[in-house]
């Protein structure tokens, strides 16, 4: 209804940045129970958390690592007025994001095959350090995996915005902001790794 | 109407955009029409919550069952819980009034991002639309109290699936009301508007929206691993798996506790408005009010302890939490005080919204005066989860932000509508109010303090008398109510033109025609003095 085109790039940053305090709480949450079970549950946890493929796991951490590097690449390369070499980046980081979420597909299996998930015999006949362990694994990676994707949905949108020259030099503030978003959830799988692959 | 004839410029009533009827409103990303989607859904849910309320206060008139048995009574404190809670006061003033008025009293056209703000509208609504469904779907509604405690919540056959992802949903739309505001207040202040400047309203709403964003992620959470808890049996609350249903009551009232703060803050906000305004002086420590507000939006978050002192927890861990509860009482008592001193020698216009902040400053000492008498360690080891729980906490949450959502509603009534509303008539409806709110609840403390629990359909016949009260209570509460919203309704068509400023307020909403036209000002204004400048007076 306004008449005028108010634009404020610093408000939408601010506003992204506010966004991504409610993730980091969200997960917040989640890292607070991690820590009371494992505090519970140290050993169990510790022979799980062995189990997990730390092969797969870095692989995927380095999959992040280097999209959210393209991400950014994208953004000085909006700034200099390189609209191919943006969405080629951008293309890039869509690309690895779909590898990571496939790593985790299969990674995924593996354990289902292995009649490892939430409510499965197996896992309730291990005991409920297990449980707890093979639970928050689940629910947190798959909690994440579901920002992969929201991410991934979000850049291709913002890709679709250059193509149509709705993002350029002069305004880009939207594809800053789903780099913002995508660092995020790349730093948090650099905590999810940690907690679930290498302390053992 | 009118305000097209004096400035030449429709008003957002009448604005004529791309949609007409009901699309021109909810489409509309104006954000005092907004503010007014809000408002009514918010009175149609409040209507809602009330009968169920009296209802169960028609089922407690006398021992045994009298028109419910115990499982109706436990879907009725459910659903009464969780719309109340999330779709009534927790939106209440932020989404209403606040979405109406801040961008006005900061000399704003409109939030910073008008689009998410109707979107958190459909948020809101679509959460409003599971919880009913969960009344409707599979083998009944809900049945665990609005606090969802574990391990219950993932074992009654229940239809909670839907109810508990409404409260998410609902949850997440007031996250980003939360944040438009932020961004609104930090960018759009009118030139000259330093913080110290700026109306105690939008300071109040400041400290909220930050409740609303860093708090509302944990329950958020919270409520999706209940969600997981009951779809895939994750285990992270239930014993039988090795989960802790004492977690699940930290995280819900690491959220809970802090919503609090998002119910009555605004309220504060919205009474500072009122006492100054009528008082025709500027508010007492106004540096207070600001830091009082903060501070309470601060501690809040480190007291969740104080509802769980029967849970089970460390001694150190229980002082602590007592400690930082009684903590809080400081900053309020700050606030209440210079109310008082506000009106000390002001001179003081008695006008409804006047007479709602008085009642206001009533029932929030009596609720906050029983808040302490439960966050001390052994009175409340015999008042937990008695009537006199339920008592402190409709005085502080209905009595406090009720009042205040109906004082604001008289104060901003002209400025909104453009029209005045019967005096007499409301003055009626608020006296009723306040016997009825005094006679529901006054006796419940006496019951509680008795030892008569809460959540309870049946009773033992010594708490016959006080029971009776209580519930005559809840009729004059509501028939006051009644006259409330039917005067109010009936101004829309009969009532008088408003003028611009009614009540002979400072602050910016009263420099505007009523109501405001749809661009709220035609020239931005340049703000040099303070909120309150009555020295000219």
């Amino acid at each position: 209804m306004t008449a005028e085109i108010h634009r404020d790039d610093l408000a939408s940053k601010t506003g992204m940045w506010l966004f991504l305090f409610t993730e980091m709480l969200l997960f917040g949450g989640l890292f607070v129970v991690y820590t009371v079970y494992r505090y519970r549950n140290p050993q169990a946890f510790h022979l799980a958390a062995e189990e997990l493929s730390v092969f797969i796991g870095t692989i995927n951490t380095i999959i992040l690592l280097v999209s959210s590097t393209t991400i950014a690449m994208s953004i000085t390369a909006i700034q200099k007025k390189n609209k191919k070499l943006a969405l080629m980046l951008i293309g890039i980081t869509i690309l690895l994001g779909l590898a990571f979420l496939a790593n985790k597909y299969f990674e995924w299996g593996s354990h289902i095959r292995e009649h490892i998930y939430p409510g499965s015999p197996v896992l309730t006949l291990r005991g409920h350090g297990d449980v707890l362990f093979y639970g928050l694994y689940f629910f947190m990676t798959g909690l994440h995996a579901l920002h992969i994707i929201i991410g991934l949905v979000f850049i291709g949108f913002i890709a679709s915005k250059i193509m149509r020259n709705k993002i350029d030099s002069g305004n880009y503030v939207l594809l800053e902001n789903s780099g913002l978003y995508w660092h995020l959830v790349d730093l948090i799988w650099i905590f999810l790794f940690p907690l679930f692959y290498l302390i053992t | 109407m009118n305000t097209q004839k004096e400035f030449g410029e429709p008003g957002y009533l009448d604005y004529k955009g791309r949609y007409k009827g009901l699309f021109s409103w909810i489409f509309s990303t104006d954000h005092k029409r907004i503010g007014l989607l809000y408002l009514f859904s918010i009175l149609s849910l409040f209507a809602i919550g009330a009968t169920l309320g009296l209802l169960m206060k028609f089922e407690l008139i006398a021992p045994g069952k009298t028109i419910m048995g115990p499982q109706a009574y436990n879907a009725f404190f459910t659903l009464h819980g969780i719309v109340m809670i999330f779709a009534v006061v927790i939106p209440g003033l932020p989404a209403v009034f606040g979405n109406f008025l801040l961008p006005i009293m900061i000399g704003a056209k409109d939030v910073a991002f008008p689009k998410l703000n109707l979107f958190s509208w459909y948020l809101y609504v679509t959460g409003v639309v599971l919880v009913i469904i969960s009344q409707f779907a599979g083998d009944g509604p809900p049945d665990t109290g609005w606090t969802f405690y574990a391990p219950y919540s993932f074992r009654t056959t229940g239809t909670m699936l839907p109810a508990v992802f409404g409260a998410f949903v609902l949850g997440f739309s007031s996250i980003l009301t939360g944040l438009n505001f932020l961004v609104t207040i930090h960018r759009m202040r009118a030139p000259g508007m330093t913080w110290l400047k700026m109306p105690l309203f939008p300071w109040s709403l400041y400290a909220t929206a930050w409740v609303q964003l860093l708090a509302t992620p944990i329950i958020g959470i919270t409520l999706l691993m209940v969600v997981a808890e009951r779809t895939l049996h994750i285990g992270f609350f239930d014993p039988s798996l090795g989960g802790d249903p004492l977690l699940y009551q930290h995280l819900f009232w690491t959220y809970s506790h802090p919503a609090v703060y998002i119910m009555i803050l605004p309220a504060m906000g919205a009474i500072s408005e009122i006492i100054t305004t009528f008082s025709h002086k500027t508010i007492f420590g106004y540096k207070f009010m600001v830091v009082s507000v903060l501070a309470i939006a601060f501690v809040g978050y480190f007291v969740w302890g104080h509802h769980m002192f029967t849970s089970g927890m460390s001694g150190t861990a229980l002082y602590t939490f007592s400690l930082l509860t009684f903590l809080v009482a400081i900053p309020s008592a700050i606030k209440v005080f210079n109310w008082i001193s506000t009106m000390h020698k002001g001179s003081i216009d008695l006008q409804t919204p006047f007479y709602w902040a008085i009642a206001f400053i009533f029932v929030f000492m009596i609720g906050g005066f029983s808040g302490l008498i439960l966050g001390s360690l052994a009175a409340n080891v015999h008042l937990h989860n008695t009537n006199f729980v339920v008592a402190h906490f409709h005085f502080i949450v209905f009595g406090g932000t009720g009042f205040a959502f109906f004082g604001a509603m008289h104060y901003w009534f002209p400025k909104i509508t453009g029209k005045m509303y019967d005096k007499t008539w409301a003055n009626i409806g608020l006296i009723l109010f306040f016997i009825g709110f005094i006679t529901l609840y006054g006796p419940m403390f006496y019951l509680g303090f008795k030892g008569m629990p809460r959540r309870y359909f049946d009773y033992d016949e010594v708490f016959h008398a006080g029971n009776i009260i209580s519930t005559m209570g809840s009729w004059v509460l509501y028939s006051g109510l009644a006259i409330i919203i039917i005067n109010l309704f009936a101004s829309l068509k009969g009532g008088a033109k408003a003028p611009s400023d009614p009540w002979g307020g400072k602050t910016l909403e009263w420099t505007i025609p009523s109501p405001p036209p749809v661009e709220n000002f035609t020239e931005t204004p340049v703000v040099t003095k303070g909120p309150y400048d009555y020295k000219q007076v």
